[in-house]
């Protein structure tokens, strides 16, 4: 199940990469993060900025189907999300 | 062309257009006046009510036609809630319902009612512990559950739903628009909605049941037509072509049920073999016969639903860019599965196994395609 809630956990890492896709509409976002995420190393943050709706559920998707981890979800307060990913291997 | 979009409209059924073109000439008078022609309409509209009842496991006089599968559940949602003024004003729904439930909860709402949106899980299942918690709350109207879903096919648990409502004393309500006329009828509903459309019948035929017992008040203007239900004249001819329609599909759906199931798992089974990065979602096993959904990762639906029509295959999509919204679906969206390149493949009585292998063999080149195009290296 999943809702609109942000998660706290892990939240303090800072990011190592940030990927700027707002204004991108998925799944661009998705593609640029797969593209960019092995530039961070092993355990590091990758932060995903979007705010196509659909990106909100499809990162963490994303992340559950290649084995990363979603750590969180932050508004930002221009609107869309700062959605951050752990890099798991 | 290759139709696979059964979940949207199954294509008229033969013996419907029969039925349609008969009664056209004989049953276009108005079945509530007393000369030969109105008594012969009135006659083809109650013949078709009873066969239609019984086919959806309730009485004749419970039966009510309605323009559309829409308005059906417009109004057994509205009219439940405002007949049960008294218990409350809480209604309890799914997150995945139909967009006719929940822009009928958007209404009540509006009106100062209160609505409970129980999750579900990653296969689409309502989470039965919060949907049974919700309908014992004080002041529960009425709840709502689909018998299937329409984007994925997951089958939902009426029976234990209904036993929970049952025990709460909330009338459930049952969307079955995806699985009458291809499943056995759902039970323990209070009220049941239903669309002839999607069994074979003719657009412009919707069912509203009103179980015996349950209170319900029309949300509109009061009119004589449909005991006091639904406003306005019926459409006997299309009403008679839905009775046709549902009493083939039901004959013919023990085994054409289980051939399409079988086509499904084949679906199922190959696309993720033949597509790299695809996501199959929802139940495998617990799910309407005819309806399989994938995403494929990095695509973008439409994109894919252009190259699959220009393949001649007629399929429809959950997907944002597709569903003529910008919001992504919200069926989806609850189950937490990927939003975009989503292709909901539902198959029509008769599709043939011919059809799904060249499906199945046009597939993986038009993803990579699309994937190529995107700059997406694989």
């Amino acid at each position: 199940m999943t809702s609109r809630q942000t998660a706290a956990e892990g939240s303090t890492q800072p990011p190592a990469l940030t990927i700027d896709a707002l204004g991108k509409k998925c799944p661009i976002p998705i593609i640029m993060l797969a593209e960019q995420i092995n530039q961070v190393p092993r355990n590091g943050i990758v932060s995903v900025l979007a705010d196509d709706p659909a990106a909100f559920t499809d990162i963490p998707a994303w992340c559950r189907l290649k084995s990363h981890h979603h750590v969180a979800s932050h508004e930002l307060p221009g609107g869309g999300w700062a959605i951050h990913v752990r890099r798991n291997y | 062309m290759a139709y696979f979009d059964a979940a949207s409209t199954e294509p008229l059924h033969p013996q419907a257009r029969e039925a349609l073109i008969a009664a056209l000439d004989v049953g276009w008078a108005d079945p509530a006046r007393l000369y030969g022609p109105a008594r012969r309409a009135r006659m083809l509209l109650e013949q078709a009510r009873t066969e239609i009842a019984e086919a959806l496991g309730a009485r004749p006089d419970e039966v009510s036609f309605t323009a559309s599968g829409t308005q059906a559940v417009h109004l057994g949602v509205l009219g439940t809630l405002h007949g049960r003024r008294r218990a409350g004003r809480r209604l309890v729904t799914s997150a995945v319902e139909h967009s006719s439930v929940l822009h009928a909860a958007g209404i009540h709402e509006r009106d100062g009612g209160s609505v409970e949106t129980i999750g579900v899980g990653r296969t689409g299942v309502v989470d039965l512990a919060a949907f049974g918690e919700a309908v014992l709350a004080g002041g529960t109207a009425l709840a709502c559950l689909q018998s299937a879903n329409h984007e994925v096919g997951t089958v939902q648990p009426v029976a234990e739903a209904a036993a929970l409502c049952a025990e709460a004393g909330v009338p459930l309500l049952v969307d079955a628009a995806q699985t009458a006329g291809r499943m056995p009828p759902p039970d323990g509903w209070s009220v049941l909605t239903a669309s002839a459309h999607k069994w074979g019948g003719p657009a412009g035929v919707g069912v509203l049941v009103v179980r015996k017992g349950t209170r319900w008040r029309t949300p509109l203007p009061e009119d004589d037509r449909e005991r006091r239900r639904v406003p306005g004249f019926e459409n006997v001819p299309a009403i008679v072509a839905a009775a046709a329609a549902l009493r083939a599909m039901a004959a013919e759906s023990a085994q054409e049920s289980a051939r399409l199931s079988s086509l499904v798992d084949r679906i199922r089974r190959e696309v993720p073999r033949l597509v790299p990065d695809v996501e199959v979602i929802g139940d495998p096993v617990a799910r309407a016969p005819h309806i399989v959904t994938f995403s494929c990762l990095y695509v973008e639906g439409e994109a894919l639903l252009t190259e699959l029509d220009k393949a001649g295959f007629a399929i429809s999509s959950g997907s944002s860019c597709t569903a003529s919204t910008l919001r992504p679906s919200h069926v989806l969206e609850a189950m937490g599965v990927l939003t975009h390149g989503n292709v909901r493949v539902s198959l029509p009585q008769g599709a043939s196994g011919t059809d799904v292998d060249r499906f199945l063999a046009v597939l993986p080149d038009m993803v990579r395609r699309i994937r190529e195009d995107a700059g997406v290296r694989t």
